[in-house]
């Protein structure tokens, strides 16, 4: 389905999006956070895509990890230990391939998650990365058999439920925590950030696969 | 946004460069980091502290490094906490052989940084505690949120631990040390206006003319309520009441009170608040063994303040009263 090169066109892909939505993703942050989501997650994905541009001859294993030690090491707050460790983890699933297929795709989507949980010991419905991620995970596995193209299609649309939702539900984890009652209307920065990352990674291969 | 800087891209770059070149004798920066380091680090023997966070809340935390506080301070983004591998250059650095302790402020992002900083460390046999300073009252601390926020109290940690280390305790008596420090310190903030992270160009929130925020924290996250500007006598009063109610002293025993303005408040009006500070304090016959009344743990040009109340015991007192010599704490 998506071979090394295509990979890296992804991330591309993904930092053109993170790019377009610097400010949109900052605002969401400073109604509930620190106002920075946006910035550093562009500055991060904008190294990510320098670091990695050159790597289409090495893995996709490679590729992943790269990505992940280039956030953490770039975005700085929450986002870049939570994220960076999602891509790592994602690369170690994947390890040696060299060409990703859809069960590649749903395994690495399932090792970011349980990277996530762990380093930032939440879980979904607190109002995080993981409430776009993990329905949209349970989504796609759940529609598999109806086909790929449909299963994707499925994807886009639980993360974009999932951030809905997040504006119903009271953050229990981040600095929105504090706001208690108060974070209730507003919508997850990182949940939303997610969100544009799996629909890019959609996108691309609905168009580029002829899905 | 007004701001006296070049580029709001590389300002923490800057401040450093500009903080090294003004004081070479207590610190270095380390090349290609962001990091500052004691200017003879490692110290062979002694526990290293180290500590940082986000940029913008200036002196902290590098100009507490130096003898008898910190032996790195670590700066991210403005706001932002710095990344593990940068932490873990800092700990690399001071490393004196001794262990290394992390101080960190209860934010998501500084602890699971630091964490993943201290398991790179570990992994190369590198002896790391870590404590985390939650001193900030205004928020409630429960299993909804992440816990209270870490404000100008972590000066008294860093104050207190670095003294202990200094004093040539072992890893172990330098965290509990930090650990007790913690356990005794209770602050609490208010804010009068807003800052403008450079980056974003904006301030972090908006706030009316006669209106202040009470408990906001040092990073514009909002606070417990929201009133029209009162007297500074009666905003002292409330939060004097909230910090009392949270860490109860009785008539004889002893602090250390640390009025802190968060960078756009003038000396004259951490002043005002300390004369109600200690006016309350001595009707409820608490004594104050000492003040410190300046800027410790600021928020770009925020105007407020925050009072910090830590009490004491007698290797408290012993260890805050040690000399310290940094460029923002100096004690003789």
């Amino acid at each position: 389905m998506v071979n090394s090169q295509e990979l890296i066109q992804i991330l591309t892909k993904i930092n053109e999006k993170i790019a377009e939505n610097k400010d949109y993703l900052t605002q969401l942050d400073s109604a509930i956070g620190d106002a920075d989501h946006g910035i550093n997650m562009s500055k991060g994905f904008k190294a990510v895509v320098d670091r990695i541009s050159q790597m289409k001859d090495k893995d996709c294993g490679s590729i992943l990890k790269t990505a992940g030690m280039t956030l953490v090491s770039t975005v700085g707050g929450a986002s870049g230990p939570l994220y960076g460790t999602a891509f790592m983890r994602a690369g170690q699933v994947v390890g040696s391939k060299t060409e990703l297929n859809f069960d590649d795709f749903i395994s690495l989507l399932e090792a970011a998650l349980e990277g996530i949980k762990l380093r930032g010991k939440a879980q979904r419905g607190e109002k995080t990365i993981i409430d776009s991620l993990e329905p949209a995970i349970e989504a796609i596995k759940k529609h598999k058999e109806e086909g790929e193209a449909a299963a994707l299609k499925r994807v886009v649309e639980a993360a974009k439920e999932g951030v809905e939702y997040t504006k119903k539900i009271v953050a229990r984890k981040g600095r929105a925590s504090y706001l208690g009652e108060r974070s209730l209307g507003h919508q997850d920065p990182g949940a939303t950030s997610c969100y544009l990352m799996l629909k890019t990674v959609v996108d691309w291969i609905t168009e580029n696969k002829g899905l | 946004m007004k701001k006296l800087i070049n580029n709001p891209e590389v300002v923490v770059e800057e401040m450093l460069e500009g903080m090294e070149a003004a004081f070479p004798q207590y610190v270095k920066k380390l090349e290609g980091c962001n990091v500052m380091v004691r200017a003879d680090a490692p110290v062979k023997g002694k526990v290293s502290l180290v500590s940082g966070g986000g940029s913008g809340h200036e002196p902290s935390h590098a100009g507490f490094v130096g003898k008898g506080m910190l032996d790195a301070g670590v700066a991210g983004a403005v706001f932002t906490s710095p990344t593990p591998d940068q932490i873990f250059e800092a700990i690399k650095a001071v490393n004196g052989g001794a262990g290394v302790l992390l101080v960190i402020k209860n934010y998501t992002g500084d602890v699971m940084n630091f964490e993943m900083a201290g398991e790179m460390a570990q992994g190369e046999g590198i002896d790391v505690a870590q404590v985390i300073v939650n001193d900030d009252i205004a928020v409630e601390n429960s299993t909804y949120t992440v816990g209270r926020r870490g404000i100008a109290g972590t000066v008294f940690v860093h104050k207190i631990a670095g003294a202990k280390a200094q004093a040539g305790g072992s890893l172990e008596e330098v965290k509990a040390a930090a650990e007790k420090t913690i356990k005794n310190v209770r602050s609490m903030g208010m804010a009068l206006t807003p800052c403008i992270v450079p980056a974003a160009g904006k301030p972090t929130f908006t706030i009316g003319d006669e209106e202040m925020e009470i408990g906001m924290g040092i990073h514009g996250e909002p606070g417990t309520k929201r009133t029209k500007i009162q007297p500074a006598n009666e905003i002292v009063e409330h939060i004097m009441s909230k910090i009392l109610e949270d860490l109860p002293l009785t008539s004889g025993d002893e602090v250390a009170v640390m009025i802190n303005g968060l960078g756009g408040t003038p000396l004259m009006e951490l002043f005002i608040v300390n004369r109600k500070v200690n006016s309350i304090l001595s009707q409820k016959k608490i004594r104050i063994y000492r003040t410190y009344v300046g800027e410790y743990m600021t928020s770009l040009e925020m105007a407020g303040a925050s009072i910090t109340l830590l009490k004491l015991d007698d290797e408290l007192k012993e260890l805050l009263a040690a000399p310290a010599d940094t460029p923002a704490f100096k004690q003789v």
